[in-house]
C-alpha cells in the first residue's frame, strides 16, 4: 500500500492542471517552489543538525541569476535553473566557509545575518538588481523547441518537471554515504571525528548542495512570478521555510514539501477567505497554525505516518 | 577628531538610548535563554503591547504615563507567566519546537495590533512638559530622550545590580550555569524559571511603555526590535546581564551613527559587525 503512494501522488500532481481551476494551480506552483526551498533548509536543518535562517538569501541569489540572465541573454529555463544552481552554490560556498564553523544558535544566528546582509544587498545595488522596484522577466521557454510558457498550468508543468527532477537528486543524495555521513554529524559529530572524516568540509559541501537547492528554487520563483523584488529573500521566507519544515517533521523531504503546502494554503488560500473584520488577515491562521501544530504534532507531518505504520491495520 | 565627535553627539547619545532601549528587551530574552533554553520569539510581541498601553493610556500628563507603567507591569506579569506555561511542556523537545510556537504567538499578536491598529504607525506623544528639546553644549536635545536615558539607566543599574550582587541574583546565575545542580541543592528550579520569564517579560512591556514615544507602536516592530535584540544577546554572549549590556550599547550605537552616517549602509555595519564577532569570538563578548 505504502508503495504506491509516491507513484499516485506524482500521477496527481502531473493530472493537476486538467483537474483545478487557474488559481489553485498558480497556488501549487507556490507550494512546489517553496517546497524546494524547504527541502534546502531540511538538507541543513533536518539532516544535519543545523538550523538555518539564511536560505532565502541564495534563493534569492539564485533568482536574481535568473533574471538577469533572462534580461540579458537567454529564456531557455533549463538555463536558468542550471546558472543559478551553480551561482547561488558558489555563494554559498564562499559565505559557508564562516558558518559552518559555528553550531546550534550561533549557526542560526550567523545564517540570520547572512540573509539580512544579501536582503540589504539586494536594496542597495540597484544598478544590478534594480533596488527596492525589482526586475521584471520575460515569459520562460522551459526547453529549446518549446514555446514560452504563460498560462498558469504551462508554467506549472515545467516547475513540476524540475520539482520532480530535483527531490529525485536530494532523496538519493539523503541516502548516499554522503546523506548518512550528514546525519553522523547530527546525531553524534565527535564519534564522526573519531572515525577520521573531515567533518567541516562535508558540511562545507552540504552548504553548497543546499545554497544550490535553493537558487534552483530562486529560479523557479522567476519563471512563476516573472518578477523578482528583494522582499522575495527578506527574513519572512526564511522563517517560513524554516517553520516549514518543523512542521513537516525535522528530516523528512515529503513532509517539508507537506508542511509549505500547509503554511501556503493557511496564509494564501483560507486567508483569503476571511471576510469583514479579519479579511487579508491570513497570516492570523497561519499563527494559530503554528501554536495548534506544535502540540498536536509533536513529529510534525510526517510523524503522522510513523503513528500509522505502528498502528495495526 | 573631535570635531567628528561634535559633530554627531546627537546620534551618539540617539545611540545610547536606543541601546538601553534594546537591553530592556535583551536581558530578558538572554536570562531565559541561558536558563532553560527557551528561544522566545515572541520577546518583540511584549514591546509592541507595551507601546501599544502607551498609546492607549497617554494623556498629555503624568497621570497618563504612571497609569501605563502600572498597565504595562500587570500585562508583562502576565504575558510573561502565559508564555512560560506555554514553553514548559516543550522544554525537552528542542528549540525549533519552541520557535515554531513562540512565533506562532508573535505572528497572532502581530495580526491582532494590524486590526486594532488599522495597520498604521501610531504616533504616541511624551507627557506635555517632555515634549520640548534643551541645549546642552552647543547641541540640541529632545528633552524626552535625555529623561528616557535617565530612567532606563537607573533600571539597567538595578538589573545589573539585582543579578550580580543579590542572594536572588546569585541563584538565577547558579541556575543558567547548572540547572541540574541547583535542583540537587533543593531548588525548585521552574519557580526561578517563572520569576525570571515574569521579570524578563515585564522589563520588555516596561521597555515598550516608556520607548513608544522613541519607537512607537506599528506594524513589524515587534519584529524589528526581536532581530535587534537577538543580535545583542549574541554579541554580547548568552545568559549574561554584563553581555546584554555591552551588546546592546555597541549595537544602538553601531546602528544609529551608521543611519546617521551612511544611512545606505546601516543594516550592512550592524549584521557585519554581528558576523565579525562571531567569527572572532563564537560564544559573545562575555561568554558565560
Amino acid at each position: 500500500m505504502r508503495r504506491l503512494l509516491a507513484p499516485a501522488a506524482t500521477a496527481g500532481l502531473v493530472a493537476a492542471p486538467w483537474l483545478l481551476d487557474s488559481y489553485a494551480i498558480s497556488l501549487a506552483s507556490r507550494i512546489l517552489v517553496l517546497g524546494l526551498l524547504a527541502m534546502s533548509v531540511n538538507l541543513l536543518t533536518g539532516v544535519t543538525g543545523l538550523p538555518t535562517l539564511g536560505q532565502a538569501a541564495y534563493f534569492g541569489v539564485g533568482a536574481y541569476a535568473a533574471a538577469l540572465v533572462a534580461r540579458a541573454w537567454t529564456q531557455i529555463g533549463v538555463l536558468h535553473l542550471a546558472i543559478a544552481m551553480v551561482v547561488a552554490a558558489a555563494v554559498a560556498a564562499v559565505t559557508g566557509v564562516v558558518a559552518v564553523r559555528a553550531r546550534g544558535v550561533v549557526f542560526l544566528m550567523l545564517t540570520l545575518a547572512i540573509g539580512e546582509l544579501t536582503y540589504s544587498a539586494a536594496l542597495q545595488w540597484d544598478t544590478v538588481t534594480g533596488g527596492s522596484d525589482g526586475r521584471a522577466t520575460p515569459a520562460v521557454t522551459p526547453f529549446w523547441g518549446l514555446p514560452a510558457v504563460t498560462r498558469d498550468g504551462h508554467v506549472y508543468l515545467w516547475i513540476l518537471a524540475a520539482f520532480l527532477a530535483l527531490f529525485a537528486v536530494v532523496a538519493a543524495v539523503v541516502r548516499s554515504p554522503f546523506g548518512l555521513a550528514l546525519k553522523g554529524v547530527r546525531d553524534n559529530e565527535a564519534r564522526l571525528r573519531a572515525d577520521g572524516y573531515p567533518v567541516t568540509r562535508y558540511l562545507l559541501v552540504a552548504y553548497a548542495v543546499a545554497g544550490g537547492l535553493a537558487g534552483a528554487a530562486g529560479a523557479l520563483w522567476v519563471s512563476l512570478q516573472r518578477f523578482v523584488s528583494p522582499s522575495d529573500l527578506g527574513f519572512q521566507v526564511s522563517a517560513m521555510a524554516l517553520i516549514a519544515v518543523v512542521l513537516g517533521g525535522l528530516g523528512s523531504m515529503w513532509g517539508a514539501v507537506a508542511g509549505t503546502a500547509l503554511v501556503v494554503i493557511a496564509r494564501d488560500y483560507l486567508g483569503g477567505k476571511l471576510t469583514g473584520e479579519l479579511s487579508g488577515r491570513g497570516s492570523l491562521l497561519l499563527g494559530l497554525v503554528f501554536v495548534a501544530a506544535v502540540y498536536l504534532l509533536p513529529r510534525g507531518l510526517a510523524g503522522l505516518s510513523r503513528l500509522s505504520r505502528r498502528a495495526p491495520s | 577628531m573631535i570635531g567628528w565627535f561634535d559633530a554627531h553627539a546627537v546620534s551618539m547619545v540617539d545611540g545610547v538610548a536606543f541601546g538601553l532601549l534594546y537591553f530592556t528587551l535583551a536581558v530578558g530574552l538572554s536570562l531565559v535563554f541561558g536558563m532553560m533554553d527557551v528561544l522566545n520569539l515572541a520577546h518583540g510581541t511584549l514591546y509592541l503591547a507595551g507601546a501599544y498601553v502607551a498609546y492607549l493610556l497617554s494623556d498629555g500628563g503624568w497621570t497618563g504615563l504612571l497609569i501605563g507603567l502600572g498597565a504595562g507591569i500587570a500585562v508583562g506579569l502576565a504575558g510573561g507567566a502565559l508564555l512560560a506555561a506555554l514553553t514548559q511542556p516543550l522544554a525537552h523537545r528542542g528549540h525549533l519546537d519552541q520557535a515554531l510556537l513562540t512565533l506562532g504567538l508573535s505572528i497572532i499578536g502581530a495580526e491582532i495590533f494590524l486590526v486594532s491598529s488599522g495597520g498604521e504607525t501610531l504616533a504616541t506623544d511624551p507627557p506635555a512638559a517632555l515634549r520640548g528639546s534643551v541645549q546642552v553644549a552647543g547641541h540640541t536635545y529632545p528633552s524626552y530622550r535625555l529623561v528616557f536615558i535617565g530612567i532606563a539607566g537607573m533600571l539597567a543599574l538595578a538589573v545589573y545590580l539585582a543579578f550580580e550582587r543579590s542572594a536572588l541574583g546569585a541563584l538565577v546565575r547558579a541556575t543558567v550555569a547548572d540547572r541540574d545542580m541547583v535542583r540537587v541543592l533543593g531548588v525548585d528550579t521552574r519557580r526561578v524559571l517563572f520569576g525570571v520569564f515574569a521579570a524578563g517579560s515585564v522589563l520588555a512591556v516596561v521597555g515598550g511603555v516608556l520607548g513608544a514615544p522613541i519607537l512607537g507602536p506599528s506594524p513589524g516592530i515587534d519584529g524589528h526590535v526581536l532581530v535587534l535584540s537577538l543580535v545583542v544577546i549574541v554579541i554580547g554572549g548568552l545568559g549574561s546581564v554584563r553581555g546584554a549590556l555591552l551588546g546592546a550599547l555597541l549595537v544602538g550605537e553601531v546602528d544609529t551613527l551608521g543611519r546617521a552616517i551612511a544611512p545606505s549602509y546601516a543594516a550592512f555595519l550592524l549584521f557585519g559587525a554581528m558576523f565579525v564577532v562571531l567569527a572572532v569570538r563564537p560564544r559573545g563578548l562575555v561568554a558565560v
